[in-house]
């Protein structure tokens, strides 16, 4: 008797199995691959991650915006008496609320990477400790220096993608948001639930100048996190072999051509 | 142990009356942020409670916080202060000099064991087993860790005791290092400034003495009723600040009208001190007030933050100096030169492999 059960989605049993690097580096699920014998593209981004994105993308554009602003102030204006004029604190209030809601939304984020697939949890960790994810690392890397002629499919990041949403984005904003806090912190006083929270990164720093230009230099890596990521995005729309833009909107990932790998 | 005055004795000696010391009491109670029910508490301590001993040793410094002490805006605080405190030590203010002082200071040591209080004004170097500071021949460092050992507390006067100030800025030749670097375990409250202010130096002591224990101290070990809130927050041209009215340059019409002077690198937000709330010389003015600036003389560190005039803290690890802002907007440029050669080299690849798809079709 025949074990094995013909399988409509295998129409040859002696193809290789398909995505080896993005299943070898965890980034790709049986049902993904099941997904792709079926049709050209794989549900990736949940409703939650891509709220979370745009909604974190808007946050992080306000933030840029004012925080330059608060650091570089408009040139004085003089609309009313001091009384009634409360233009550079509502440039502050802006950043402060931003900086609120990205606060939340990311702590909502953390939380659904518990309930979400594996996507969700990618830029989370990084698989240092996986060799082959090393190696795919050197070889995105290597496509996007010209060096090799095809990249391969991936169904989440690519690893580059992942070291840079690991680094800027999870470390990054985290770094941001604690910071941010701190300064917040020194305007809310102490014995405020953010001093009581977030008023040792002030001790840790020991001046709070200091603490300033940390958080400016923050955003300045935020500055060059967006650039790269817009970048890469439309170039990878273009010239990769799936889908970038439209998949962040609609959460499904297309492929271009029906090459296993 | 001898019999010592009770500060009420003192004062009276002085020939301070009865009202005019409860007059004391009741501004020393406001100044600590007390209730009206503390004013018959500082005097009863202060009528039945000896007076503390205080060993005043001075290491590399400038002396401007003896000179701010002496200036103690109210009178009365600073003749309190002074009489209130049996400073049995301090080589500048002493009559005693030479030997006498030394003998002064081993003797207070020895009397008073356990029960003095030490303030420290300066800071001690390091290098060269500490010759760059000697007193009564011997390296200030040790003056300080023998007058230490037996202090029921110290006091970290000024910039200098508690951060290290000028002479501990970069490049720190001498090794100059703030007083809790070297004397790890006695409880030490900073009263940073350079100078800190009179009223905040006589109102930790008069804390001290009357409650006997140490202020509420912050996270970096400072009193929190003098220095819990930044300049900023309690500035007076603050509402210029939120309504975004700055002053542009100092010569300009918005510096006549008293603008914010956030623009010229005012370090008030960043700084934590009484300057605004209790001001200086009798609560006359103080710089922002003279329209300058704050220069952040109470934080940690404030000569190695770049500039006076700049709002952000200068970057030194790139070989050059430079501001978060340079650093940021060169990284950036460089990033767009990046980007913009690789979409060229990205577009021209791409042509090149259709036209060879092209041809080989």
């Amino acid at each position: 008797m025949d074990e094995r059960v013909i399988n409509i989605h295998i129409p040859n049993p002696d193809a290789p199995i398909p995505l080896e690097a993005a299943r070898l580096t965890g980034a790709a699920r049986p049902e993904d691959i099941e997904s792709i014998f079926l049709k050209t593209s794989v549900y990736v981004y949940e409703v939650p991650v891509r709220l979370w994105h745009w909604l974190n993308a808007a946050m992080i554009f306000i933030l840029m915006g004012t925080g330059y602003l608060i650091a570089r102030p408009l040139p004085t204006m003089e609309i009313a008496e001091a009384t009634d004029q409360f233009l550079f604190g509502y440039i502050r209030f802006a950043h402060f609320a931003a900086g609120m809601v990205l606060t939340v939304a990311f702590a909502a984020r953390i939380i659904w990477a518990f309930f979400g697939n594996v996507h969700s949890r990618q830029m989370f960790k990084l698989p240092i400790h996986n060799p082959r994810w090393i190696k795919e690392l050197i070889f995105e890397l290597k496509w996007y220096l010209f060096l090799v002629p095809q990249p391969k499919k991936y169904v989440g990041h690519n690893p580059l993608a992942h070291a840079a949403m690991f680094f800027f984005i999870t470390l990054g904003m985290t770094f941001m948001i604690v910071t941010g806090f701190a300064l917040y912190a020194e305007g809310a006083g102490q014995g405020s639930i953010y001093d009581q929270t977030f008023g040792w990164v002030l001790g840790l720093v020991g001046n709070s100048q200091r603490l300033h230009t940390l958080h400016h230099l923050g955003m300045w890596s935020i500055v060059i996190f967006t650039i790269i990521h817009i970048y890469a995005a439309i170039r990878e729309d273009i010239m990769s072999r799936q889908s970038m833009l439209s998949t962040i909107v609609s959460g499904w990932r297309t492929f271009k051509d029906d090459r296993a790998e | 142990m001898p019999q010592i005055e009770t500060f009420y004795d003192v004062m009276r000696r002085q020939g301070i009356t009865r009202r005019s010391f409860m007059k004391y009491c009741s501004l020393t109670a406001a100044a600590l942020g007390l209730g009206p029910s503390f004013v018959p508490k500082i005097a009863h301590a202060m009528e039945t409670k000896p007076r503390t001993p205080v060993i005043w040793v001075h290491g590399l410094e400038c002396t401007c916080c003896s000179e701010s002490f002496i200036r103690a805006a109210h009178p009365l605080a600073k003749d309190v202060v002074l009489s209130m405190i049996s400073l049995d030590y301090d080589d500048t203010l002493m009559a005693a000099a030479g030997h006498a002082a030394e003998a002064a200071l081993m003797d207070t040591i020895e009397k008073y064991k356990g029960n003095y209080i030490l303030a420290v004004e300066g800071n001690p170097p390091l290098n060269e087993d500490g010759m760059y500071c000697i007193i009564g021949g011997k390296p200030f460092v040790e003056q300080l860790k023998m007058a230490a050992e037996h202090a029921k507390a110290i006091i970290s006067w000024g910039a200098c005791a508690s951060y290290g100030c000028v002479q501990a800025a970069a490049p720190n030749p001498t090794r100059a290092v703030p007083v809790h670097k070297v004397i790890l375990d006695k409880p030490i409250i900073k009263v940073p400034g350079c100078p800190p202010i009179a009223e905040v130096m006589t109102g930790v002591i008069t804390y001290m003495l009357t409650f006997d224990r140490l202020p509420e101290l912050d996270r970096q070990g400072r009193p929190a009723m003098f220095y819990s809130q930044r300049i900023h927050d309690k500035c007076y041209r603050r509402p210029h600040f939120d309504a975004g009215q700055f002053v542009e340059q100092w010569d300009d019409d918005y510096a006549k009208k008293g603008y914010c002077l956030y623009k010229m690198g005012c370090k008030g937000p960043t700084t934590y001190n009484a300057c605004s709330t209790v001001r200086w010389n009798e609560g006359v003015s103080f710089p922002i007030q003279s329209g300058h600036g704050c220069i952040g003389c109470s934080e940690d560190g404030f000569w190695d933050q770049g500039s006076f005039y700049d709002r952000l803290t200068t970057i030194k690890q790139f070989g050059v100096e430079a501001t978060a802002d340079k650093i940021g907007l060169t990284a950036v440029g460089a990033l767009g030169a990046g980007v913009a050669l690789h979409v060229a080299a990205s577009a021209l690849k791409r042509a090149q492999k259709k036209t060879q798809e092209k041809t080989e079709a």
